[in-house]
């Protein structure tokens, strides 16, 4: 096979190089080199500040009020994205909304990737029986629809403030998403458990606990990071669907699926109220999708270009 | 091989009566059932609610309710009465009111004929944009195909849908920005914006997978054979490209028949979309457990049909 063979060379180049690279520096350079994945990352380290300093970096406060000049198209120096029914700025919501994307993505992805982890470390390590019919159950999992059983979990939990609303959202992600990242993790146990390293430290007495978390979990760990970031975009485009159905944070607090519902029945005459919250949507999924993308050629060279 | 398909159907049977016991303890743990308010949200006397929950059997025990549910489904295939539109049956609201008059125009026969168009779309132009964008590796074509399936992966439907309605729709007025069944052109953007994301992920399935399938050495030797170019790829790379794709097309076939609730509110579409969040919202205990049932059938038909075309393209996965 070619690509394993460029790979190996391309180790041998790199070994031959000089001072040792580690795997982990190694996949950083190469990463490095990747120009859609660095802007990718860019781009959400932009998205990020501004949630995180959205007081501060933010024109105006996402409920500031200017009933003087509503619906009004972008101008540069006061609405740079004009200002909608209220006459609220549409880029201090845009960068406010951030808050609920970003975390929504992060935080459910790391919801799912622990019951996922936790549940394929369990069945990709002991394999046989326990494996077969835990696998059985990831099959019914799937076997529901994910919008409509994510709504399901978010009705049955409470959501009377926004925080409640958020986290009833994480929930209701993890609960639907984290098969997938248990089927990754099986099977990378199960195809780690066989080799000699694990052999070995089974033989020197180490507990199965100690295995799955100082042998199989290291060793997995490429492979996971690639499924989070690859999860996220998933995870804010699940947000942005139930806000724009009316199930996501509650108003007046922005959110970019919110806005898109509010704003595009007023398509002809106001269309900057649909399209940049739109906009701000496609770019942070595909900044996540470019970022998973060169990730996956870093980490993991043998796999490149899969999907 | 019929004993393998045998056995999948009936794996599946286990599969959608789990599926129908969760669902079905979920919709008791909902707060508020389907006679705690009236029409505008006010407050059913309890009188009333009494009477309405002893018509539809809810002041049974659950088990009781859950077996004469399943009895009723499977010997009489029927879904039961909506418990929100009275006078309304949950085999009226999926398969209309008077399915062999106008099956056409059946709410799941319309979800799926826009699946079904969107599928072949996906299909017919995501396999070969991808399969050319292998064969033309890092030349401008590959790089522009590879840029835009990222762009058509990211795009959320209804953003995409909402664009073509602006642009398509009002700006150009070149098509109809709703409904579905009357006119061809009634099913371009409705087509497009439901098939983009599975377009775009399919073209980047196949390229990968073609990029693997050339490197391999049985490739080598057909080539070394002198073999021209064209058969090699015809005749040795394509089929066994086009197992990941079949993989894929199990789950998304299934999705896209049973109807997109985006797709379907963006263009006012009469499907059975509509009902994977209505049914939740409305408290509608039998239309939820309906919608599931037939999502889960979908699925587990779906994913058999994809694993007995894998042997008629790849006699490599033999079936014990």
């Amino acid at each position: 096979m070619a690509v394993r063979e460029k790979a190996v060379g391309r180790a041998l180049e790199l070994e031959l190089r000089g001072p040792p690279v580690s795997l982990w520096r190694d996949a950083w350079n190469r990463l490095l080199r990747n120009r859609m994945a660095v802007a990718g990352g860019i781009f959400i380290l932009i998205i990020a500040f501004g949630a995180v300093f959205a007081p501060w970096v933010a024109p105006y406060s996402y409920k500031k009020t200017n009933y003087d000049r509503t619906r009004e198209p972008p101008s540069f120096p006061d609405y740079i994205m004009g200002t909608d029914e209220l006459g609220r700025d549409v880029f201090s919501r845009i960068i406010w909304g951030g808050r609920v994307s970003l975390t929504v993505g992060v935080v459910g992805s790391l919801t799912a990737l622990i019951i996922g982890i936790t549940y394929g470390a369990i069945s990709g390590y002991f394999g046989g029986r326990i494996d077969d019919l835990m696998m059985r159950f990831v099959d019914v999992m799937y076997g529901f629809p994910t919008l409509l059983f994510v709504i399901l979990i978010m009705v049955i939990l409470p959501q009377e403030n926004p925080l409640q609303a958020m986290t009833s959202i994480f929930i209701a992600i993890g609960i639907v998403g984290w098969m997938g990242m248990a089927r990754l993790v099986r099977g990378q146990f199960l195809a780690l458990r066989e080799k000699e390293f694990v052999l070995a430290a089974r033989m020197t007495g180490v507990r199965p606990l100690g295995i799955i978390a100082r042998h199989l979990l290291p060793n997995s760990l490429g492979p996971v990071i690639v499924a989070l970031t690859l999860n996220i975009p998933g995870l804010i485009l699940t947000e942005a669907v139930l806000s724009f159905i009316g199930l996501g944070v509650p108003p007046p607090f922005p959110s970019w699926g919110q806005m898109v519902a509010d704003g595009w029945r007023g398509m002809r005459a106001t269309p900057w109220l649909a399209i940049f919250p739109g906009l701000a949507i496609t770019l942070s999924m595909l900044a996540f999708n470019f970022l998973g993308d060169g990730l996956r050629d870093a980490l993991d060279p043998m796999m490149r270009g899969t999907y | 091989m019929q004993r393998y398909i045998a056995q999948r159907i009936l794996w599946g049977v286990p599969v959608l009566l789990m599926v129908s016991i969760i669902t079905f303890t979920a919709m008791r743990l909902v707060p508020g059932g389907p006679f705690t308010s009236g029409g505008g949200g006010r407050p059913v006397p309890p009188d009333i609610r009494a009477n309405m929950e002893r018509k539809y059997g809810l002041d049974k025990p659950a088990w009781q309710q859950y077996l004469s549910y399943m009895y009723r489904l499977i010997f009489h295939f029927d879904f039961g009465p909506s418990f929100r539109k009275p006078g309304r049956t949950v085999n009226q609201m999926i398969f209309g009111i008077n399915f062999w008059k106008a099956p056409l125009r059946a709410p799941i026969l319309v979800s799926a004929q826009v699946g079904l168009v969107s599928l072949l779309l996906a299909v017919g132009l995501g396999v070969p944009l991808g399969l050319i964008s292998a064969l033309k590796q890092n030349s401008w074509i590959d790089y522009i195909v590879m840029f835009f399936s990222m762009l058509g992966v990211s795009i959320p439907n209804f953003v995409l849908g909402i664009i073509l309605i602006f642009v398509f729709g009002l700006w150009l007025g070149w098509l109809p920005i709703f409904g579905w069944g009357d006119t061809i052109l009634q099913m371009v953007l409705p087509a497009v914006t439901l098939g983009t994301h599975g377009l775009a992920f399919i073209a980047r399935l196949s390229r990968a997978s073609m990029l693997e399938i050339i490197h391999q050495d049985y490739i080598r030797t057909a080539r070394a054979k002198g073999l021209r170019e064209r058969v090699v790829i015809i005749r040795h790379a394509l089929k066994n490209s086009l197992i990941p794709v079949t993989t894929i097309l199990g789950p998304m076939t299934a999705a896209w028949l049973t109807g997109s609730f985006m797709v379907e509110w963006v263009f006012s579409i009469g499907g059975i979309g509509k009902f994977f969040v209505t049914a939740v919202t409305d408290r509608d205990y039998t239309l939820i457990m309906g919608t599931i049932l037939i999502y889960g059938a979908a699925l587990v038909f779906f994913n058999l049909v994809v694993d007995i075309a894998y042997a008629f393209i790849d006699p490599r996965i033999r079936f014990e």
